[in-house]
């Protein structure tokens, strides 16, 4: 029998957010190890939070990520919040579905187009599709209009699609004008078919690695980024305030990125778990167009993330359209809290997946202790089981296809490494 | 004749949430059509991976310097560039990534480990702490108004558009 001995090393992985490596080791025939490393410098937020005024928070912690720092956003205010005791009102609550719609929108498409379709088309970038192909220059030309439209819905709700300035503890600095919402209606609409177009193209992929595994999100009727319990596999696991209790810190020495697992057992997070556990929920005209997509879930192939991210932007899409039809949206401004020393949870869905801020605050409303986990922290541990299972059915291959195939796999991910690489470990004085 | 040089530049990012480099890519909505005729990207790690470091007229730079091998790479990245800006508040100011120069002793303490696992430096620093900085695009995400004039004022002083 022919044993084969190598390791290899990909020193920086393009073509996703922030900084990460990996290093795998094959000894007699069998992978020893694949080890996902974020390299990505740690800016210590959970350490800079203590100290300050909690309504500074939710903006400080916005700048962990900035891709989905909406996701950070709004998890950090619904942590203030929920410590201080306040219920938002109907239309705040409605403006972060929105605020939120956008960032799915704009984020899942930046993955999509401009870092996954490279991959697809045998390229290596988007900007090099060829513009007399007609497929190529469909997509090329969908790609920049899908991400605009989730771009100015963002900016029309929230302010800005990056560090959003509109969204607070309490509600809103700012209502949306109505003269401008029909343009932003339109230009979502003239967006579908670009957005069904992307579907099919993830539905007709051909790259597959399966992997079974747990699964974990919050899960609501209608589908929700924001709100829900969260559920695995085998149903109700607990409410938001409780998620942590089931979480065990793992720690990889290599990394800057603290790894997780749930009930001691590796789990993935993000859209593929998000339409396995709950694709009946979401928007109905989403679900009969896109349900040609939809019959592939429950799926345990990771590459079906990018498919149910593409068919997330249409869920965003479609809510969008049928909130801003309807909702008429009145001058609000945001409510006082009041201060009181006590603790609380916010947990979101953030594209990559579960997203988890814990504050503990003072009388004085001054913060103590601060505790945020990542989607891709709780994925460290899932990529380097698909990795090392993919060189293990491949060893045979050129190590160039493998360097390809495992930075393929880590993309399909979506991971996140200015997220995952914020924070320490905090031991808990409460 | 009409003009098919092409401003070489590249887009780098050390320690911060990157996001500049979204709000680059969300520019190109608008922008992407005259970019691709005008730009040469040999550098941009969010946009392809063959990316080389040999000329650059432009170097865009985003984030704080953490550790000397980020010191290290940035010098490099100076000594091929005919010109170096400063991208959002990390690079121009240090700030927020640089929250750490100001702990206290106690919180220093806890975090040392990782400092010395991961060979941070002693101290963050902003761009121009470590080398020349030729111009510089504030703001946390980088104000885009300003971006685009330093982008077409560089377009004109390569000759690229009149």
């Amino acid at each position: 029998m022919h044993l084969v001995n190598f390791d290899f090393t990909l020193d920086e992985v393009t073509k996703v957010e922030g900084s990460a490596g990996l290093e795998v080791k094959v000894k007699d025939g069998k992978v020893e190890y694949a080890k996902f490393k974020i390299q990505d410098y740690k800016r210590f937020y959970t350490q800079a939070m203590r100290g300050k005024p909690v309504a500074a928070i939710p903006q400080l912690l916005s700048r962990i990520c900035g891709t989905c720092s909406i996701a950070h956003l709004i998890a950090s205010i619904e942590a203030v919040e929920k410590t201080l005791g306040f219920e938002p009102s109907e239309q705040t609550k409605i403006l972060r579905t929105l605020t939120y719609h956008g960032l799915i929108i704009r984020d899942h498409a930046l993955h999509l187009y401009i870092f996954v379709l490279p991959d697809l088309f045998g390229k290596d970038s988007l900007l090099e599709f060829d513009d007399n192909d007609k497929v190529q220059h469909q997509l090329l030309h969908d790609a920049f209009a899908v991400k605009a439209a989730g771009n100015h819905l963002a900016i029309l709700v929230a302010g800005r699609s990056v560090h959003a300035p509109y969204p607070v503890a309490g509600g809103f600095l700012h209502t949306p004008e109505q003269s401008k919402i029909p343009d932003v209606i339109k230009e979502l609409e003239e967006i579908r078919p670009a957005v069904l177009r992307l579907i099919k193209v993830y539905a007709e992929s051909p790259f597959v690695l399966e992997r079974e595994t747990n699964y974990l999100a919050l899960k609501a009727n209608p589908f929700s980024y924001l709100e829900g319990q969260l559920y695995d596999n085998d149903g109700l696991v607990a409410e938001e305030s409780g998620f942590r209790d089931h979480l065990e810190h793992v720690v990889k020495p290599y990394s800057q990125a603290s790894a997780y697992t749930f009930e001691g057992k590796p789990y993935r997070v993000g859209a593929l778990a998000r339409l396995n556990l709950n694709k009946e929920a979401l928007h109905p005209r989403t679900r009969e167009d896109a349900g040609f997509a939809l019959k592939f879930f429950p799926s345990d192939n990771i590459y079906h993330n990018n498919l149910a991210q593409a068919i997330e932007i249409l869920h965003s899409v479609d809510e969008s359209i049928d909130i801003l039809k309807s909702f008429k949206f009145k001058e609000e401004k945001p409510q006082k809290l009041e201060m009181k020393a006590a603790s609380g949870v916010g947990v979101v869905e953030a594209p990559r997946g579960t997203l988890y801020h814990k504050l503990v605050v003072d009388e004085k409303g001054v913060v103590e202790e601060g505790e945020v986990i990542v989607p891709t922290g709780q994925n460290q541990i899932a990529i380097e089981l698909d990795i090392a299972r993919y060189i293990q059915e491949n060893l045979d291959k050129p190590k160039e296809e493998l360097r390809r195939g495992c930075e393929q796999i880590i993309r399909a991910y979506d991971p996140c490494m200015s997220c995952a690489s914020h924070f320490l470990k905090v031991k808990w004085i409460k | 004749m009409p003009n098919h040089k092409k401003l070489k530049i590249g887009w780098f990012s050390f320690t911060c949430c990157e996001d500049s480099t979204i709000l680059f890519t969300e520019l190109m909505n608008d922008h992407w059509q005259e970019w691709v005729k005008v730009l040469d990207v040999r550098h941009a790690k969010v946009l392809q991976s063959d990316n080389v470091l040999d000329e650059l007229d432009v170097a865009f730079v985003e984030g704080a310097i953490s550790a000397p091998d980020q010191e290290k790479k940035l010098k490099e990245i100076r000594q091929k560039s005919k010109k170096l800006i400063a991208i959002g508040a990390c690079a121009v100011t240090g700030m927020p990534s640089a929250q750490r120069n100001e702990f206290p002793e106690e919180i220093r303490e806890e975090i040392n480990f990782l400092i010395e696992r991961f060979h941070y430096g002693d101290k963050v620093k902003r761009l121009d702490e470590v080398v020349k900085v030729d111009d510089k695009v504030p703001g946390c995400p980088m104000n885009e108004k300003k971006f685009l004039e330093v982008l077409e004022q560089a377009l004109k002083e390569f000759g690229i558009v009149n």
